[in-house]
């Protein structure tokens, strides 16, 4: 079958069979899944409100996605999103708290791309480990997730800390707001969205038609022909490892610019995981991705309407889970496949 | 004498070639029975077929005088049967005793019985000389040692009959040595060893009786002590080489590449190029002989900017490249086919023009500043596969649904419309069809005519007399002596493969 429509066919139809299965276990705890995914249509996109907090969840999700694929797409395994997302929003609310004095013009780049590097060196400690001594990606991520994590308690405790109850920095300079493009009742929709497919489609250009792109999907692909090809694959690992942690970290971002405008230690809340998965559901294309994440974002925002007609909302966990499950078993089947055209 | 092991016309077919045809094989118990023949001649097919990994499509199978039928290797273990793979299978955190008894655990119901696993485990490695740290984990030891708990596997399973896959491939001189102790007791126990090779001195020391295969087919089958090197070498390659490549004589230039005491450590740390010097002129066929893994791999990697090397000097069109990397050479003009085109010299997941680009991607006029210039790269695989003839012809499809012989005409399309001065070549032909083959050749002689300087690398002896205008031979990392084809036999080739200088054999001919 031809490949591209393959890879689309695969997790639109990994979404219907997901919610089929679902909907038996919505019948076995007595439920009418009708009901609930009705509920789950009208709370995901059944109003303004709906549509709006919809797009909001999907902006961070979007960038997590994109940060994580881009590492996939290079032949790494970024498993520290979440930590670049941490490090990434709060070195820009520290910058963002402070340019009240600047006109919004320069004061939201500006705080994006502070975001984006932070978010970058973090990552590139993980790249420049792997390019000078091997270590694996997959756990100096996982480690440096840790250290974000708990750096970010004790910065919104102690030297950013405002305020009693939940840990939190003091609001950004409102200069470094980023506009609403549409406000319904308490839902800000902010212009975030923009920036998170604008990055998309960056990424796409990137990968698809500069050599550098080449390089590192060369490098991703098949190590030793890129190393026999003449590109080197130490610094190709370390940008790969800083542009997906840039990605992160102005995901990190923009949840401060558009949503929150203050610096949160549970502001993350695992959406840099939720990237894996993005990526996988998305096969590590920018578009798809964004329609990934649209995805994620709607039957995350729908499942609080669900609750109300008496379907646990964790039901989007099993539907998850069987989407993440299917598609990952085609690439189990695809590698397969194609190792035995390899061998002949 | 009884016989442990005969194999009675047997034949098995490929799609593309007749891997055994009509074959022979009688091993007699208690003796170590060497099979030879070049890469491709049809032994580890025999072998699997004898070890019921593959079904032969015709013949017969008799173990002990008992005609069998294996359906899989469990059938064969269970005649007393057992082979030790080129690659081992081990698991690297286990202990040596937990990887013997793998898969055959004694023990009450469920639980594992380690205290009688360890004591017998032990017992085996004292009887046959076998020793080795019954408690010591996989990834600590020595591959020699990798290769003894390899060995103690098959014992611990009864087996009879062993077979040893090309067993010192990947061996230090000393580990060899070792294992041949270790198979001479086993002969002393009875045991028969069936030895395939394609060193023959190795072959000289070791076996009893040498069944010898090409293309296929048994060449011979000699007693070791009525034999010699230059015997089983004729076996081995044929007299009558195959196809011959029209070539006028070279008219070599000046000095393209020059190497100088050349050392080059392998990815084991151990040293496998020990001090190399040659030098290959533009528009020539300067040609490395040997039997493989005797420094060949590490030395063509070391040339091409892919291993640092160790110590010595490499210039190329007189200046230093000792220390250069890949992307400087192709630079100055060094085209590299490499051995393994699906390691080194594709990435299988691309389109063909992405792949025919590999090394040049970044400047024009493949590249306009950053970017990729898609219409210029398009035009340029289209008219690499009209001249080279790819097919099917369909710039667009991805490098992994090539057949091998189009996928290595895509790697030479590339390093070809480099216009290089000087091309190293690596096992340019192995894999492929007769077709191809001299597709190939042709294209090599074709690119020592327009001047180029050429390095060819190969294990394939008809291949090398039938192009190079000069011959190294390299064995243990080191050159065994220079000659040219029409001034050597192939008997001398043979035995320098196998160890001897060229100044002591003809020294002992005079």
């Amino acid at each position: 079958m031809n490949q591209k429509l393959w890879s689309f066919l695969v997790p639109v139809l990994s979404v219907v069979v997901a919610l089929i299965i679902a909907s038996f276990v919505i019948l076995m705890i007595g439920k009418n899944p009708i009901t609930a995914y009705a509920a789950l249509i009208r709370g995901a996109l059944g109003s303004k409100m709906a549509i709006a907090s919809t797009i909001v969840k999907t902006t961070p999700l979007i960038l997590t996605g994109l940060a994580v694929g881009f590492g996939f797409r290079a032949g790494l395994f970024n498993i520290g999103a979440e930590g670049q997302m941490i490090v990434g929003a709060m070195v820009a609310t520290a910058f963002a708290i402070n340019v009240g004095w600047m006109p919004a013009v320069l004061a939201i780049p500006l705080t994006m791309l502070v975001g984006m590097v932070a978010g970058a060196a973090y990552a590139s400690i993980a790249g420049f480990l792997k390019a000078k001594t091997g270590a694996h990606e997959v756990v100096t991520t996982i480690m440096l997730n840790w250290i974000a994590d708990y750096l970010s308690s004790y910065v919104v405790t102690v030297p950013m800390g405002v305020g009693f109850g939940t840990p939190k920095s003091p609001e950004i300079a409102s200069s470094a707001k980023l506009p609403p493009l549409m406000v319904v009742q308490a839902t800000e929709l902010t212009s975030g969205i923009i920036v998170a497919v604008l990055a998309a489609i960056l990424m796409k250009i990137l990968l698809d038609k500069t050599s550098k792109g080449y390089e590192l999907k060369a490098a991703g692909f098949n190590p030793y022909a890129a190393e026999y090809g003449g590109i080197k694959l130490a610094d190709n690992i370390v940008l790969a490892m800083a542009i997906s942690g840039a990605l992160a970290g102005l995901a990190g971002t923009l949840e401060v610019m558009g949503v929150h405008h203050r610096f949160l230690g549970t502001l993350s809340g695992g959406k840099g995981f939720d990237g894996i998965s993005i990526a996988l559901i998305g096969q590590n294309n920018p578009i798809g991705i964004i329609f990934a994440a649209l995805l994620m974002g709607a039957l995350r925002n729908g499942s609080n309407e669900m609750q109300f007609v008496g379907v646990p909302k964790h039901i989007i966990m099993i539907v998850q889970a069987i989407i993440i499950f299917l598609v990952a078993a085609d690439r189990i089947v695809r590698a397969i496949f194609l190792r035995k055209k390899v061998a002949k | 004498m009884e016989k442990a092991v005969e194999m009675i016309q047997i034949v098995k077919r490929f799609p593309q070639v007749v891997a055994n045809d009509h074959v022979d094989l009688t091993v007699l118990k208690g003796e170590i029975h060497a099979i030879v023949g070049e890469n491709g001649a049809g032994k580890t097919t025999l072998m699997n077929q004898l070890y019921g990994l593959l079904k032969p499509d015709f013949g017969e199978i008799r173990i002990f005088g008992k005609k069998v039928s294996f359906r899989g290797p469990r059938d064969a273990i269970s005649m007393g049967i057992g082979m030790v793979h080129q690659h081992f299978m081990l698991v690297n955190n286990l202990t040596v005793a937990e990887n013997v008894v793998l898969g055959s655990e004694t023990g009450i119901g469920p639980l594992f019985d380690l205290k009688r696993a360890r004591k017998r485990v032990s017992e085996l490695s004292e009887r046959y000389g076998l020793h080795v740290d019954v408690d010591a984990k996989i990834e600590d030891l020595p591959v020699g040692m990798q290769q003894r708990v390899e060995i103690l596997k098959v014992l611990y399973r009864g087996a009879e009959i062993l077979i040893l896959d090309e067993p010192t491939a990947v061996l230090t001189p000393q580990e060899t040595e070792e294992l041949f102790e270790t198979m001479f007791k086993l002969r002393e126990n009875g045991k028969t060893i069936i030895f395939i090779s394609h060193k023959l001195n190795e072959v000289m020391r070791v076996s009893d009786r040498i069944t010898v295969m090409r293309q296929g087919r048994v060449t011979g089958v000699l007693n070791k002590d009525e034999t010699n090197p230059r015997e089983i070498a004729r076996l081995m390659v044929g007299r009558d080489v195959v196809f011959t490549v029209e070539k006028t004589p070279a008219k070599p230039d000046g000095v393209v590449l020059k190497v100088e005491d050349l050392r080059v450590k392998d990815y084991r740390n151990l040293e496998a190029v020990k001090g190399v010097s040659f030098e290959v002129k533009a528009g020539e066929i300067y040609a490395i002989a040997g039997v493989a893994g005797n420094g060949q791999t590490e030395l063509v990697e070391a040339l091409t900017g892919l291993r640092k090397p160790v110590s010595g000097k490499v210039y190329f069109l007189g200046k230093d490249v000792t220390h250069a990397t890949p992307r400087e050479l192709r630079e100055m003009g060094m085209g590299h086919i490499p051995e393994d085109r699906h390691k080194y010299g594709l990435i299988l997941q691309f389109p063909a023009y992405y792949n025919v680009i590999l090394g040049r991607h970044y400047r024009p006029p493949f590249a306009k500043g950053e970017f990729l210039a898609h219409d210029k790269i398009l035009t340029f695989a289209e008219e690499l596969f009209n001249r080279f003839d790819v097919r099917p012809n369909n710039v667009r499809m991805l490098g992994a649904n090539f057949s091998g012989g189009n996928q290595q005409k895509l790697v030479i399309a590339r390093e070809v419309g480099l216009e290089p001065k000087l091309m190293v070549v690596s096992q340019p032909t192995r894999g492929l069809d007769v077709g191809a083959t001299e597709f190939v050749h042709r294209t090599l002689i074709q690119l020592r005519d327009s001047g180029v300087a050429i390095l060819l690398v190969s294990m394939e002896l008809d291949e090398i007399l039938s192009l190079a205008d000069r011959i190294a031979v390299m064995y243990n990392g080191q050159i065994m002596g220079e000659v040219e084809p029409n001034a050597v036999s192939i008997e001398e080739i043979g035995l320098m493969m196998a160890g001897h200088r060229l100044e002591e054999i003809r020294g002992r001919v005079a």
